[in-house]
């Protein structure tokens, strides 16, 4: 896709709005509509919008799949690590009472972190998936 | 009165929308139509105040799932076959029968729903009072849908991001050998994609 020139400088400037408003669904969700699932979808699809405008090869450049299935594996990890930091602490698993001084601080705490390990493994796996697509097409 | 009228329209244009798709033979245009029938969805969760569900259903159904869909087309055919498209090879009868009777089991059913915001509802006396009413003072968290998926229902959240991963790792392992020289693909066999 080499001439669509208003397409590309279009998704240039959108790119980076779409990344911030996942960033901020991410974090805003305890408070709005929102959360992990929704903003990892939203994250991936800025780089699938950047895959389908520069095409695969530019999108492996910034994330490889290497380390798109890292960060697919890292987001498990840390959502069920911190369930066994709960139980670490002496509470149960998945626990979040535990892990601050306080209950409502310990569930704060909780709640941002697995969403992180939420949206980082739906994003990661929605960007692997789309690779595999578009890659084998490829051929 | 409003949200009748939203909810009729919106309804209707998802039985346009069906329809349009049966009714299709461009698959291109089908997959465009999914996307608007999911987006018409996630405009109906809207009006049945599930925002969550909505930007789930506005984000995966109308956006992801779309381009994933497209991208499946680019490798398969654009159109069904259309050779049999006049005459097809049963006779209606059957399907039509079975069709039917599950539809009218279907409405049967429905008489044992109770009523849309019934506060007597199975659904609303079980956990779903304490949930609204001590959240905000277990969790600290505003949004009573963060505070039940990401506290007290942290299992099955748990449960669903391992499908995610799961479906994600699938899908590597049954087309993502891809980075292999083309050589290399042949000789294990793998590539007899049409």
């Amino acid at each position: 896709m080499k001439h669509n020139l208003i397409l590309r400088l279009v998704s240039k400037f959108l790119i980076p709005l779409i990344m911030l408003f996942a960033l901020y669904v991410q974090f805003h969700g305890d408070f709005g509509p929102g959360g992990g699932f929704q903003a990892g979808v939203i994250f991936s699809a800025a780089f699938i919008l950047y895959t389908l405008v520069f095409g695969l090869d530019a999108a492996e450049k910034i994330i490889s799949p290497g380390l798109l299935k890292m960060f697919a594996s890292l987001g498990v990890l840390i959502y069920a690590g911190t369930g066994v930091a709960g139980l670490l602490l002496g509470g149960k698993y998945l626990e979040y009472n535990v892990l601050a001084s306080t209950n409502v601080a310990g569930q704060h705490l909780g709640i941002l972190v697995i969403e992180l390990g939420v949206g980082m493994t739906v994003a990661s796996v929605m960007m692997i998936i789309f690779y595999a697509f578009a890659g084998r097409g490829r051929r | 009165m409003l949200d009748n009228l939203i909810d009729i329209t919106l309804l209707t244009f998802l039985v346009i929308t069906a329809l349009a798709i049966v009714r299709m033979y461009n698959l291109f245009a089908v997959i465009m139509l999914f996307s608007i029938f999911s987006l018409l969805s996630a405009g109906l969760f809207v009006v049945l105040d599930a925002v969550d569900v909505a930007f789930t259903e506005a984000a995966v159904g109308a956006g992801i799932s779309t381009v994933l869909m497209l991208a499946t087309l680019a490798l398969t055919y654009k159109h069904k076959e259309e050779k049999n498209a006049n005459r097809p090879s049963h006779t209606p009868w059957l399907p039509l029968t079975v069709v039917l009777l599950t539809g009218a089991i279907l409405i049967y059913g429905t008489y044992d729903i109770p009523a849309f915001g019934d506060a007597k509802a199975p659904a609303h006396t079980h956990v779903a009072p304490y949930y609204l009413e001590q959240s905000l003072s277990d969790t600290g968290v505003p949004n009573v849908v963060t505070a039940i998926l990401a506290s007290y229902r942290a299992f099955d959240t748990l449960g669903e991001v391992a499908v995610i991963f799961t479906a994600g790792v699938a899908v590597l392992l049954l087309i993502g050998r891809r980075r292999r020289s083309e050589g290399d693909a042949r000789k294990s066999g793998d590539d007899n994609e049409t």
